[in-house]
């Protein structure tokens, strides 16, 4: 494969420095990461890839930077996940129902992104409208995991985590609902962080889950991660669910960054033991039967590095952390039937060639157009909220998402400051594997989805490899309470700073 | 293998065809009978995951919509009554360049006789 | 058999803002199509919902003038069935609870007063429209065409509880609803435009039987004529089918103003279940107390006090004073004319708005607002009546003469142009009465005879000949007299 030229830095940091310094221009980094994402066209990441687009954008960041105008992202090649809109490339969510759908705006994310000056190398394949863990229930193909082409990269932002690990692009967007953000990341040994809901704007993110979608970036370590994360942060009048204030600190770009110089300004304090004082929840419910082995002894390796960093490990409990599949698996879909009613073949979108009258329309448009996790997921919706079940099963998962919300707070109420634990169960697996039902994969979601219930921030970060022929690696859960953003990132960095298994690269496990 | 399990189907509340059939015309969603015939066995799989919630005591718990609400009042947010001007023909356009059907300014769809 | 009618309204009305509820499009009426759509009205991926703050002020407004509760916290839901106009396949509306609840419209069916409680008002967006026009779709199919401009206008839906037992009084109630929201400026009222719409729920039971019998919903009748012809409809419809030993169907039905019957609408199926919950794009609507407090400050008078006004210090009938406060334009005319007038006239001023006012607005079609006749100027007619300057007769005259825009609209003008003075010279009255009581002996003795009627024809003798214009009262008092 081509290395692209931005693979030659080893942070976002270093890379916005010499594009300031002029030592290297932002077209030379397009066209090298255009040119290498070509020559990676096995792992199947990109659905939508314009040269023209991609060039304009990176020549507008360089006049610029030759003005002395840049910002630290200036420059520096992305990727977005295709559930965010954008002007120009296509917005498919990986669906045959928006196959030829271009959006006639920006999503927030991708504007900020843009204003800033990051320059975009396309849309990322997923998993359908974000429904799924593997990343191979796109319509336009599997994603390929760059460790291990038989294995799933995970899901649903499979392609942002791949292009990341592969070093096609120095970070990616991609969506967290149920864990899509961190699994991935996990799956793919790069790091990925799904902030507080409510503080990246949801405008612009094809809605799947309202009450859970959060949008999240993936890169290579915590440093890049903040670049972003803190960019694509704030208050946006757009989204009624976007919040003003973050606990009295206004939802701006800033907040994040300044929460992160604080907490390593203290870490820093501390000398050989700068984590001392961080009081960290281990959930017992996180290591019960079903974790892999493997999993566990990189969990627990990384659990000890952070207490010789000076943290102290605190036995918690989330009693409801099984309970989180269910609710999930129910207030999800009910929103998403929702959500995905407004792709009928109307007014954009996939319209059957075949019909009769309306509905015969409508019906074989969204059959046509929809894969069949997709469909499965509105099917469940439609029934847990319709007539007799609605109270059964929707306001019942609701009152079940209030303990789990209440479990989370009263580890955070005064026993710990971050919880940790895995991302997943087990390892990547197989890209074929055989799933007798469609839940199996569901289950896999158990440590990530209380996580998207309770609305709070939570980061993966690669944390050691499995045995056997084909190492794969192995994700970390960092949790904080709410807003907690910058000292969870910080708290990573300090791992990161102590380890190195951010920086292994497929082929150098 | 990701940590599997058996499910049963066809326990407590079963899903019958007839159920699918009347989902499926809710949701808009055309199912050949093959298809319909997997539907009723993958939401029986999936009713007896979801199950797991009836047991669960919940008296005197609200139901809680928004993530952050026992963290803070989440309210609506309110905006100033101010409109954008009517729209030009090319705006107008750049909003319907998706449509699959179109005719001087509208969308076409099938007629519905009511 | 006798049937008792039980009738229920439920009545859209497009809000008064300038933005729709949850985007920032035009609301203006008559726009090329699908001009005043954006990404939000077309539901394309990834566009949310952002609520307009004066649709909320306009829920306030309408439940402080009903009486009603305003809850401080409401919920916005989401209604889920599929229609080509309504983009999401959802309607964003308010279910379990809205922001207005309870309440009460009071008007009067003929002489009779009725109060009919409401159950609720909540906000909603409205859907687009579809036109049926002959249009060919892609693969030559009979199509229909959508136009998205009206999509997300702004409505407060009003629930009246079923407590009206007559087409007559389902109408009256309407009109009365029409009159407080055209007259709190929360709604145009504009009919025609579709920014007022009815849903009659009707439903006949045995006189006595407790329960309700099942109803019908007849949607979409946009004039008070539609409404009284679908009850009526309705009503004979049901009682004919129950009597035939059929049963009432609960469905929806349209009102075809062209047969002059109601039609039940193709089966909506399972679209019933609309699988309600709360719209997890939209946090819980508050309105804190201050708020409620400013809205009040600001509301102008409502009919309710202004006919308590009317009866209780002008002296005027409830009857009077309800038709007076139909509205604010007819109010606002009434009580400038009265102020216009010495004291204790009001009475006079409202028979002349209710009366030849009223009558010349009816048969051209105008509204009191286009009437050709300022309340100055109706004031200084009523005005040359007290002053006994013409006979109420004559100032009909007048009246109609200065609708015509004579003389420049002057009363005054006009009486002396015409010579309707009334003769008030007592001298003059008693001569042509001497005259007249001359020439009609045989009538004269009638009335000594004890006839009352002889009276009244001397009386018309003498305004005969004095051709209409002599002081009806200085008439009847001077033959009195003479007559002893």
């Amino acid at each position: 494969m081509i290395m692209p030229l931005h693979s030659e830095f080893d942070s976002i940091e270093a890379l916005s420095q010499a594009l300031a310094a002029r030592r290297v221009s932002a077209r030379e980094l397009a066209r090298s990461a255009l040119d290498a994402a070509e020559s990676r066209a096995d792992l199947n990441v990109f659905l939508h890839k314009d040269d023209a687009l991609t060039l304009a954008q990176a020549d507008a960041a360089d006049r610029l930077l030759a003005q002395g105008l840049g910002t630290r992202l200036t420059g520096v090649p992305l990727a977005h996940k295709d559930v965010f809109a954008t002007q120009g490339w296509r917005t498919t969510a990986a669906s045959k129902m928006l196959a030829q759908y271009t959006s006639p705006f920006d999503a927030t994310v991708v504007e900020r992104l843009r204003q800033a000056g990051a320059v975009s190398l396309g849309k990322l394949n997923c998993d359908e409208f974000a429904m799924g863990s593997g990343s191979r229930n796109s319509a336009f193909g599997p994603v390929h995991n760059p460790w291990d082409p038989d294995v799933i990269p995970g899901g649903s932002s499979g392609g942002s985590a791949s292009a990341v690990a592969a070093g096609l692009v120095m970070a990616a967007t991609g969506t967290d609902t149920g864990g899509s953000v961190r699994q991935p990341a996990a799956l793919c040994g790069v790091s990925g962080i799904k902030p507080t809901y409510g503080t990246v704007s949801r405008f612009g993110m094809v809605a799947f889950g309202s009450s859970l979608d959060q949008a999240g970036p993936i890169a290579r370590h915590a440093r890049d991660l903040l670049e972003l994360v803190d960019t694509m942060s704030g208050f946006d009048p757009r989204d009624a669910t976007s919040l003003e204030a973050c606990d009295g600190v206004a939802n701006a770009p800033g907040r994040i960054r300044s929460g992160f110089d604080t907490a390593r300004g203290q870490y820093e304090q501390g000398g050989s033991q700068p984590l001392q004082g961080l009081r960290i929840g281990v959930p017992a419910e996180y290591f019960a039967d079903g974790l892999a082995a493997d999993v566990s002894r990189a969990v627990e390796a990384a659990l000890k590095t952070f207490e010789s960093l000076g943290a102290r490990r605190v036995d918690i409990s989330l009693p409801r952390t099984e309970l989180a599949i269910p609710a999930y698996y129910v207030i999800a879909p009910a929103e998403a039937s929702s959500n995905l009613a407004r792709y009928d073949g109307v007014r954009y979108g996939h319209r059957a060639q075949n019909y009769g009258d309306l509905i015969e329309m409508t019906s074989r448009s969204r059959a046509e157009g929809f894969g069949p996790e997709v469909q499965r997921r509105i099917m469940v919706g439609t029934y847990v909220l319709s007539h007799g079940y609605y109270d059964a099963y929707y306001l019942q998962a609701q009152r079940v998402r209030r303990m789990i919300v209440d479990d989370f707070q009263a580890a955070f109420d005064g026993r710990c400051d971050v919880i940790m634990g895995p991302v997943t169960p087990t390892v990547a697996w197989p890209m074929d594997s055989n799933q007798e039902s469609p839940t199996a994969d569901w289950l896999a979601d158990i440590y990530t989805l209380g996580v998207s219930l309770a609305g709070l921030p939570a980061m993966s970060i690669p944390c050691g490899f499995s045995d056997g022929k084909r190492p794969l690696p192995i994700g970390l859960q960092v949790i904080g309470n709410y807003f907690k953003e910058g000292q969870l990132l910080a708290v990573a960095d300090c791992f990161q700073q102590e380890t190195d298994w951010h920086q292994r690269k497929p082929g150098q496990q | 293998m990701a940590a599997g399990a058996d499910f049963k189907t066809g326990t407590l509340m079963s899903i019958s065809d007839q159920d699918v059939a009347r989902i499926a015309r809710l949701a808009r969603i055309e199912l050949s009978s093959a298809d319909a015939a997997r539907a009723r066995d993958e939401l029986n799989g999936i009713l007896s995951l979801i199950e797991q919630l009836q047991a669960v005591d919940t008296s005197g718990i609200t139901p809680m919509a928004h993530p952050l609400s026992a963290h803070q009042d989440i309210t609506l947010r309110l905006r100033e009554d101010q409109a954008v001007p009517t729209r030009t023909d090319p705006q107008r356009q750049a909003l319907m360049a998706n449509a699959p059907a179109g005719h001087q300014g509208l969308f076409l769809v099938p007629t519905v006789i009511e | 058999m006798e049937w008792e009618i039980v009738i229920g309204l439920e009545t859209h009305t497009q809000l008064t803002t300038a933005s729709k509820i949850f985007s920032d499009s035009s609301t203006r009426f008559g726009a090329a199509p699908n001009t005043q759509a954006n990404e939000i009205d077309m539901a394309l991926p990834g566009s949310l919902p952002v609520m307009n703050r004066t649709a909320v002020e306009r829920a306030i407004q309408f439940g402080l003038a009903v009486g009603a509760t305003i809850a401080p916290r409401s919920i916005f839901a989401r209604k889920n069935y599929f229609y080509p106009d309504l983009p999401k396949n959802y309607q964003i509306t308010q279910y379990e609870i809205p922001v207005v609840q309870g309440g009460n419209i009071r008007f009067f069916v003929g002489e009779q007063e009725h109060t009919v409680n409401l159950t609720r008002a909540h906000l909603e967006e409205d859907a687009g429209k579809s036109l049926h026009e002959h249009f060919t779709g892609p693969h030559g199919e009979s199509s229909t065409g959508i136009d998205l401009n009206r999509t997300g206008i702004p409505l407060l839906e009003i629930v009246s509880e079923p407590e009206m037992h007559s087409a007559a009084e389902a109408v009256a109630y309407a009109r009365a609803l029409h009159g407080l929201v055209t007259w709190l400026g929360i709604c145009d009222g504009n009919m025609q435009e579709g920014s007022f719409r009815m849903d009659a729920n009707v439903s006949v039971r045995p006189k006595g039987q407790r329960e309700f019998g099942t109803r019908s919903e007849t949607k979409n009748l946009n004039s008070f004529r539609f409404l009284e012809r679908a009850i009526q409809y309705e009503v004979r419809r049901q009682i004919e089918l129950i009597e035939d030993g059929g049963k009432v169907v609960q469905e929806t039905r349209l009102y075809d103003s062209d047969l002059d019957e109601t039609r039940s609408m193709r089966s909506k199926e399972d679209a019933h279940d609309y699988r309600y919950f709360p719209d997890p794009d939209l946090p819980p609507l508050v309105i804190a107390g201050d708020w409620v407090e400013r809205v009040k400050a600001a509301m102008p008078e409502l009919p309710a006090h202004k006919r308590a006004r009317f009866e209780q210090e002008l002296g005027l009938t409830g009857y009077d004073a309800a038709q007076l406060t139909v509205d604010r334009d007819t109010s606002d005319y009434f009580e400038q004319t009265a102020a216009a007038l010495p004291r204790g006239q009001a009475k006079l001023a409202a028979n002349w708005v209710l009366g030849e006012l009223s009558a010349h607005l009816n048969r051209h079609e105008i509204d009191i607002a286009q009437s050709p006749v300022k309340p100055q100027a109706l004031a200084a007619l009523i005005g040359r009546i007290i002053d006994g300057t013409i006979s109420n007769k004559m100032a009909r005259d007048v009246f109609a003469a200065l609708c015509e825009g004579e003389h420049g609209g002057d009363p005054d003008a006009v009486i002396e142009a015409r010579g309707l003075r009334q003769i008030s010279d007592t001298g003059a009255i008693s001569t042509m009465i001497d005259e007249v009581l001359a020439a009609n002996a045989a009538t004269v003795d009638e009335y000594r005879a004890g006839k009352q009627k002889a009276f009244n024809s001397l009386v018309g003798q003498v305004m005969k000949a004095a051709k209409g214009k002599a002081n009806p009262q200085q008439v009847n008092e001077l033959l009195k007299q003479k007559l002893g």
